[in-house]
């Protein structure tokens, strides 16, 4: 438990490579370099195939590095950690499991002790703003809910590293935008350094102190732009000339990246 | 309602609105009406098709009388055993075909010839090595229970969402957790459809065991019955039982299925 350098995100040199057919490899990801600052939220933007996802994986422990070092608050990641939480694309919950049962799912693995459960699973009900489905299984619940009831379960073990795969990309306009709007108020209230991935340059430049662009397979960090808006953001924010320049520079360099 | 039912009553159409209890009592009423109708038209003597009312009546004096029962509970002690152990390995054999795909390909081949050699034939050869006692019966039982439920088992741990998996990994699930957290309760449905065939195959064993030497059991008074006693309205009533046996003991597996899946 380091109080000086919660949550700090090192890469260097990541290589990841996937068997294709017989003999051959995909190279997913060439020698990636990225530092993330704790406290920071990053999102990776890229097109398809330039490892976006896979990166996340290797931050996550799921995937090991074929060459390269990979480390949390030098700590090198070797396997799930739990400082790291991870949202999916889908919001994977158990349908068998109640929302509030999926809440404590990682509770329950972690060994922790059930009035613990119950207590830190209604704080989360009540983050990420369910409470009225508690007791309802994910097939009754819509998309929107389904995925803040995922975002609550990765919260409950606490994490430092909360990583986003497109998290909200099969949610309508209206609900995505309400859920990045509660995910930054909650990242503001608990610092928590942010990683996520998105298809959206809007959605990159509403949330993120940084856009890193990664360039086509095999994927390489093509840009490393900062985003001077100030927080806390809304979506008038969206009109501000900075914006319309960042994203410009953001689009320029997704054109070559995907060349 | 199971889904069987479901999807019949879908198919049905018209029929549809019938609740299942009714519809289950007319079926009844049809099938005594047409036995009934069969005994009067054929003119057959009671020692070859006795009249319903006569096996009603023989059922209920056969129980009251203390003729069955003895023979009822040993039948179903064998069962309980037998499903139970069967289904048992089952479980843990199947779990494990279907996590190691070596185990399948070498022990596939087995399984299916033990399943595809038919019971009436092993049992002599299973009550020669195993005497005349309770042990055979629960062997047999075991036996005919175990392939149905092993291979459900493997279907359903197959096809556990791998992105389940994947989620149970990130939260740092231990093998154990997996199985009893993820692999089982995604497993269930599948599990409980090899159950269903399997204890009313359970009953199957067990008077098959007892055909092949035995002192007590069902299949010992249907044998009884229609030899020593020839009282053929008794077999009919030990046959009824057999029946229902396996009705009771299916829906027993339907509640607790019930149960188990039923909010999903």
């Amino acid at each position: 438990m380091t109080a000086t350098a919660p949550g700090r995100i090192a890469l260097r040199g990541i290589s990841v490579s996937f068997p294709a057919g017989r003999d051959d490899r995909l190279v997913a990801l060439d020698g990636v370099d990225l530092v993330v600052e704790p406290g920071q939220i990053v999102a990776l933007i890229g097109p398809n195939g330039s490892g976006k996802s896979t990166l996340l994986r290797v931050v996550a422990g799921l995937l090991a590095p074929d060459a390269g070092t990979a480390s949390i608050d030098g700590r090198p990641i070797d396997g799930p950690d739990p400082r790291v939480g991870l949202v999916f694309q889908e919001p994977r919950l158990l349908p068998w499991r109640t929302t509030a049962a999926n809440i404590a799912y990682p509770l329950e693995l972690a060994g922790v002790a059930r009035a613990e459960r119950d207590a830190r699973v209604a704080t989360l009900l009540g983050t990420v703003g369910i409470e009225a489905a508690a007791s309802q299984v994910p097939s009754q619940l819509s998309g929107g809910m389904r995925q803040r009831a995922a975002l609550a379960r990765t919260l409950a073990l606490g994490p430092r590293v909360l990583l986003l795969d497109e998290p909200f990309s099969a949610l309508d306009e209206l609900t995505r935008e309400r859920l990045n709007l509660e995910l930054l108020a909650i990242t503001a209230r608990t610092p928590t350094t942010v990683v996520l991935v998105t298809h959206s340059v809007q959605e990159a430049i509403f949330l993120a102190d940084r856009v890193v662009v990664l360039s086509a397979r095999p994927g390489r960090v093509a840009a490393d732009l900062r985003v001077s808006l100030p927080r806390p953001r809304s979506f008038g924010d969206l009109d501000a000339a900075v914006v319309s320049s960042t994203a410009h520079e953001i689009r320029a360099a997704l054109g070559e990246a995907a060349a | 309602m199971t889904a069987l039912q479901a999807g019949a009553r879908a198919r049905a159409g018209g029929l549809a609105r019938i609740p299942a209890a009714a519809g289950a009592a007319i079926a009844l009423v049809v099938f005594i009406a047409v036995w009934k109708l069969i005994v009067i038209i054929s003119g057959y003597p009671p020692f070859i098709l006795p009249a319903p009312e006569l096996v009603a009546a023989r059922f209920i004096s056969a129980w009251a009388d203390g003729t069955i029962a003895p023979h009822a509970f040993r039948t179903l002690y064998e069962v309980a055993l037998g499903f139970g152990i069967g289904a048992g390995l089952a479980l843990v054999v199947g779990y494990v075909l279907a996590r190691l795909p070596l185990a399948e390909r070498l022990l596939s081949p087995y399984l299916v010839a033990a399943q595809a050699t038919p019971i009436l034939a092993l049992a002599p050869l299973l009550a020669l090595w195993f005497g005349p006692g309770l042990t055979a019966k629960i062997v047999i039982c075991a036996l005919i229970v175990f392939f149905p439920v092993a291979i459900a088992t493997m279907v359903g741990v197959r096809a556990v969402d791998a992105r389940l998996l994947e989620l149970a990994r990130s939260l740092r699930a231990t093998r154990w957790q997996i199985v009893t957290t993820l692999e089982i309760p995604a497993a269930l449905p599948a599990i409980f459809g090899g159950l269903r065939v399997g204890v009313t195959l359970a009953v199957v064993g067990a008077i098959v065991g007892e055909w092949t030497g035995a002192t007590r059991g069902l299949g010992v008074l249907v044998n009884i019955a229609r030899g020593s006693l020839f009282d053929i309205p008794l077999l009919f009533a030990t046959l009824l039982t057999i029946a229902l046996l396996g009705i009771v003991l299916y829906g027993l597996v339907v509640l607790v299925e019930r149960a188990l899946v039923g909010a999903r």
